[in-house]
């Protein structure tokens, strides 16, 4: 019962705790960190739409998730300089929000990914997170040393004849489908939550990268399990208490 | 005898419209060739061009195929605020820490963000020039050093020519030029040309 409970939703979320900063520190990394509440929005219109039209959430809210990340490559031109991500957090907010207010069977899922509960979470979901965040995390690094090579010697990149765009996609993807199980999971500021602020303080006060990942892992995983005692003790939504427990560590580290 | 790193035979390169002289030269591996002449002749397009980001208006430009590139440009890496040490800047393009002055030695683990203008530009400049590769293409390498700094940066193109590296820079500082190059090419502005 307890394990039911509490040690499912807990493991999941432990598990996005581990990859999130990390993910977070190269979307920070690529002046990208708004993308993180544009693939939230996003998903969590996809499950909504998903679960009106009779299939399962977590399935619509990852494919709207990948859709766009690999989409927006198309409106590149048009929606220069982050952009894209503006217009895919408007669009993903405005379809969630309608279909929560005329759809019931879409307004309790629609509160509990912006209220941010963790506790729903069950052994499928877990099931589905535990290999993805170690997949999402291998591929971050083996992605790593192209991504800061295209951000800190753009021109060696392409001197090199390095290929931008796998690089470029296979972050997209990663980025966008990690945030859709985020999102379903602990809801959408409590995803944005975990990949912004553990980067944030890395970026501040590590000495460098490989530090910065272990600092905004280790502040990540503090966080989560700290919000996550705090809001069973006290009988509150996990996704605000995450979000202030961050803020605070922030406040005081950064 | 090997064939040349780089054979260029009336090359006009240039962006939206032609930008240099027609140019004839040609590098073998172990010389350096400088570029220089008054601002606007197309020193740095020729740079380009031969990385493959500008466009060959006309004439012909052979590169050894499978040749190897590192460029550094003008450009400063855009670290500020990026938790990136200087030895991890330099793993990025499989740089050897060997032969770097003793005032950068024992800063290689400070973040690149909290190092002087110099030391920073020294470091992104040692990362392009000491990367495995057979052409190393310079953009004005002098800027921001001292004369110390200078006076290394001889030593160590000399050094990277000797073990096989073709080498071209760019730069206005003529004694550099003069103390370094194998090949000096003077630009000339188009209107002159035509």
């Amino acid at each position: 019962m307890w394990s039911e409970l509490f040690l499912l939703p807990f493991l999941t979320g432990l598990c996005l705790a581990l990859v999130l900063p990390v993910l977070g520190c190269f979307l920070r990394l690529r002046d990208e960190w708004l993308a993180a509440l544009a693939y939230a929005h996003v998903a969590a219109a996809g499950a909504l739409l998903a679960l009106v039209g009779g299939l399962m959430p977590a399935l619509g809210g990852m494919a709207a998730a990948a859709l766009a990340g690999a989409g927006k490559r198309l409106f590149a031109r048009r929606l220069a300089g982050g952009a894209a991500f503006a217009v895919l957090l408007l669009a993903g907010w405005a379809v969630a929000v309608l279909l929560a207010a005329n759809q019931p069977l879409a307004e309790r899922l629609g509160h509990a990914l912006f209220d941010g509960q963790l506790y729903f979470s069950g052994g499928a979901q877990l099931a589905l997170v535990a290999p993805w965040t170690a997949f999402a995390g291998a591929v971050l690094l083996v992605l790593s040393r192209h991504l800061l090579l295209a951000r800190v010697y753009p021109d060696y990149f392409r001197a090199r004849h390095l290929r931008a765009w796998p690089v470029v996609l296979g972050f997209d993807l990663i980025a966008a489908l990690t945030l859709a199980l985020a999102t379903m999971t602990m809801g959408v500021m409590g995803g944005f939550a975990l990949i912004f602020v553990p980067a944030w303080i890395a970026f501040r006060r590590a000495a460098g990268w490989r530090r910065g990942l272990l600092l905004a892992v280790a502040t990540g995983v503090v966080g989560y399990v700290a919000a996550f005692a705090l809001a069973l003790w006290l009988d509150q939504p996990f996704g605000p208490v995450l979000a202030l427990l961050l803020i605070a560590l922030g406040l005081v580290i950064a | 005898m090997s064939a040349p790193l780089i054979r260029a035979q009336g090359l006009v390169a240039g962006w939206q419209r032609p930008a240099t002289a027609p140019l004839d030269f040609m590098l073998e591996a172990g010389r350096i060739l400088g570029l220089t002449g008054a601002n606007g002749v197309g020193k740095t397009t020729v740079l380009s061009a031969l990385a493959g980001s500008a466009r060959v208006f006309s004439g012909a430009l052979e590169m050894r195929p499978g040749l190897r590139l590192a460029l550094q440009t003008q450009g400063v890496p855009p670290v500020d605020g990026v938790p990136l040490s200087g030895r991890e800047l330099l793993a990025l393009t499989a740089a050897s820490p060997d032969g770097l002055p003793p005032w950068l030695v024992g800063r290689l683990d400070h973040r690149l963000d909290r190092l002087s203008g110099g030391q920073r530009h020294y470091l992104t400049l040692w990362t392009i020039l000491q990367a495995p590769a057979d052409l190393v293409l310079l953009d004005e390498p002098t800027n921001n050093l001292d004369a110390a700094g200078v006076a290394h940066l001889a030593t160590v193109l000399r050094k990277r020519a000797e073990s096989g590296c073709g080498v071209v820079l760019v730069s206005h500082d003529h004694d550099f030029v003069d103390q370094v190059c194998d090949q000096v090419m003077v630009l000339q502005e188009v209107a002159d040309v035509v």
